[in-house]
C-alpha cells in the first residue's frame, strides 16, 4: 500500500484515530507520518490497541450478526457496533449492558476480568472482603469437586467468618437492629 | 504580560532539573492513573455541559488539593496552538489533548512533577512525573494525588472490573507506567529489534520516537505496561522494573562489545557530534536529537572533557520546536527554528563548558 500524503514511499505507518466519535484511518509513510505531528510510533506490539479493534471488529461482531450489534447501553445509548467502531465506551453502564461480550474483549487484552488491584478509598475495605471471600468461595468450589472435604471445610470456616465480619462492621445499624429483635 | 507556557518556561526546580536515578540512562519515569467522574458519561460520549461541569469541579477541587497548591490550572482552549505544543513537548498533553483543546484542561504543581489532564479520553488523567528511574515514587506520588482529589470527586469504579475507562485497554488499575530509555549501543550493535521483541512478549509495549526516515531518533525508547485488568499495581510495576534492569545490563554488555570492535569509530562518532552541536550555524530538531544522543553514549563510554547529563537533557527539551519558539516569542518558519536552534545550542553549551 502506498502512502495516502505522499503516494511515493510505502504506507509502514497506520493510524486510526476516533475524533468526535468518527474513525478515520489512515496510512501514511514515516516521513509523512512524522511531518503531521506522530512522533511515537508503536514499534514492537502486539497488542496495541489498533490490532485489538480490528479484533474486536472482526471476532465480536463478524457481518451479519446484526442483532449483537444493534444492543445498546440502556444509559448512554451507545450501539455495540458503534463501540466496536470506535473502541471507546460510552459509561459506566456500557459496562453491565455489553458484559457478556466485553468479557471476551477483556480476556483477549488483559489475560483476565477481574481487577485485583486498588479501589477508591471508601470502599477499598469492603471490597477488600469482597474479593477475598470470592477467591475463596472459588476454592471452596474447586475443592469440592476435587472432593478434598477436609480443605472444604476448613474453607467453608473461614467464609462463614469473613461474612459475619462484613456483616457487623458494614451494615452496623442493621445488625444492631438485628440483635435487638433477637 | 506573560503566558503561562512562558512562566513554565522560565520557572526554575522544575522535576527535570537534576538527571535522577540511573539518570545517563533513563531520561524519565512516568506514572498515569485513568479515572472517571461516576456517574457522568465518558468523555468522548459526554455532553458538553457534563465536560464543563468535570473542568469546573476539577479546577475547584484542584484550589484545595495539597499536592497542587501553588500550582497552575490551565484551560487549554484558551492557549494558542504553540503553547498546547509545548505542554506536549513537556509531558503534559497528549496528543490528542494537545491538538484539540475544547473544555479541556490541565492542572500541575508548580514543579509540574504532578499533574491532572482533564477530559481527555477519560475524564481524569492523574499524572505523576520524574527524573531517571523513580517507578516506586512516581506510582506513590500519582496514588496520593488520586487521594487527596478523592475528598471532592467520587470515581466510577466497579468490584469486577475496577476502575472503568472509556476504553476497555485501560479498566482494572487505570495505570500506565513508562519509562523513557535510551539504548544507543543495543542499537548501534544491531541487537536492539531482537531485544525489544522479548520486551513485547512479556506484555510491555515499546515505542520508538522516529524521525524522518526509517532511523529510530536518537536510539530513545519508552516501554510502558500494557496489562491493568488481572493484575496488582506492585506486580505491574515490578514487571516493569525487572524488564529495565534487564535491558540496562544487555545495553551494558552491547556497549563493551562496542568498545571492544569499535572504539575509535565510535569515539570518532561522539566527537564529531560534539563538534557539530558546538559548531553548528543551522540544526534540525532530528540532528540535535541524534547528536545530543551520542554525547549521552559518550558519557556512558566515559569520555572525557563532554557536557554534563544535566546539559544534554537541557538540550533535548530546549531544542523541541515549540520550546525554541516560545524562547523566542514568536513562530518561526522552518529555516529560522534551525537558526535559533543551533544558537541555543551553542549558547547551552558553551556555558556549561564555562561552568
Ligand atoms: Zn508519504
Ligand atoms: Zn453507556
Amino acid at each position: 500500500m502506498k502512502c495516502q500524503s505522499c503516494a511515493q514511499a510505502e504506507a509502514t505507518v497506520h493510524i486510526k484515530e476516533v475524533k468526535n466519535e468518527q474513525v478515520t484511518e489512515m496510512h501514511l509513510c514515516e516521513k509523512c507520518a512524522y511531518e503531521k505531528g506522530y512522533r511515537t510510533i508503536v514499534l514492537q506490539d502486539k497488542s496495541s490497541l489498533a490490532s485489538q479493534l480490528i479484533w474486536m471488529a472482526e471476532s465480536l461482531y463478524p457481518e451479519g450478526t446484526g442483532a449483537l450489534g444493534q444492543v445498546r447501553c440502556s444509559h448512554c445509548g451507545l450501539s455495540y457496533s458503534e463501540f466496536v467502531q470506535m473502541g471507546r465506551l460510552g459509561c459506566e453502564t456500557c459496562y453491565r449492558d455489553f458484559e457478556k461480550q466485553l468479557k471476551q474483549v477483556l480476556r483477549r487484552i488483559h489475560g483476565s476480568i477481574r481487577h485485583v488491584g486498588k479501589a477508591p478509598g471508601k470502599e477499598g475495605l469492603l471490597f477488600e472482603r469482597r474479593r477475598e471471600l470470592q477467591k475463596l468461595r472459588e476454592d471452596l468450589e474447586r475443592a469440592i469437586e476435587r472432593e478434598e472435604y477436609e480443605r472444604a471445610a476448613g474453607l467453608r470456616d473461614q467464609i462463614r467468618l469473613l461474612e459475619a465480619q462484613g456483616e457487623a462492621e458494614a451494615e452496623p445499624s442493621q445488625s444492631a437492629g438485628r440483635e435487638a429483635q433477637a | 504580560m506573560t503566558s503561562p507556557a512562558a512562566e513554565m518556561l522560565a520557572a526554575r526546580g522544575q522535576w527535570f532539573a537534576a538527571p535522577g536515578p540511573l539518570g545517563e540512562a533513563i531520561l524519565s519515569t512516568r506514572v498515569r492513573l485513568a479515572r472517571n467522574v461516576r456517574g457522568l458519561r465518558f468523555p468522548p460520549r459526554a455532553l458538553p455541559e457534563e465536560l464543563e461541569g468535570v473542568l469546573h469541579r476539577v479546577e475547584a477541587a484542584a484550589g484545595q488539593v495539597p499536592m497542587l497548591r501553588g500550582g497552575r490550572f490551565l484551560a487549554m482552549e484558551r492557549l494558542s496552538a504553540l503553547e498546547r505544543q509545548f505542554l506536549l513537548e513537556r509531558h503534559l498533553a497528549s496528543h490528542d489533548l494537545a491538538s484539540d483543546g475544547a473544555r479541556r484542561g490541565l492542572c500541575c504543581s508548580a514543579d509540574e512533577s504532578a499533574a491532572l489532564l482533564v477530559n481527555e479520553e477519560d475524564h481524569l488523567r492523574i499524572q505523576a512525573l520524574r527524573a531517571g528511574f523513580q517507578l516506586d515514587a512516581c506510582f506513590a506520588a500519582a496514588t496520593a494525588l488520586e487521594d487527596q482529589l478523592e475528598s471532592h470527586l467520587e470515581y466510577a469504579f466497579a468490584d469486577d472490573f475496577g476502575y472503568l475507562t472509556a476504553c476497555p485497554t485501560n479498566v482494572g488499575t487505570g495505570l500506565r507506567a513508562s519509562v523513557l530509555i535510551h539504548l544507543p549501543a543495543l542499537v548501534l550493535t544491531r541487537r536492539i529489534k531482537k531485544v525489544l521483541s522479548g520486551v513485547a512478549q512479556v506484555g510491555l509495549a515499546v515505542r520508538g520516537f522516529y524521525g524522518e526516515g526509517t532511523d529510530v531518533l536518537g536510539h530513545f525508547f519508552q516501554i510502558s505496561n500494557q496489562i491493568t485488568l488481572g493484575e496488582k499495581e506492585a506486580q505491574t510495576l515490578l514487571n516493569l522494573e525487572r524488564v529495565v534492569h534487564q535491558l540496562l545490563e544487555q545495553e551494558a554488555r552491547a556497549r563493551e562489545v562496542l568498545l571492544k570492535d569499535a572504539g575509535d569509530q565510535i569515539e570518532d562518532k561522539v566527537r564529531r557530534a560534539h563538534g557539530t552541536l558546538t559548531q553548528a550555524h543551522l540544526l534540525s530538531a532530528e540532528e540535535a536529537i541524534g547528536l545530543a544522543s551520542a554525547l549521552r553514549l559518550g558519557l556512558t563510554l566515559e569520555l572525557e572533557g563532554l557536557p554534563s547529563v544535566s546539559a544534554i537533557n537541557d538540550i533535548l527539551l530546549h531544542a523541541q520546536p515549540a520550546h525554541l519558539q516560545l524562547r523566542v516569542g514568536q513562530v518561526m518558519d522552518a529555516p529560522a527554528r534551525q537558526r535559533a536552534r543551533a544558537r541555543l545550542v551553542r549558547e547551552r553549551l558553551g556555558q556549561s563548558r564555562a561552568a
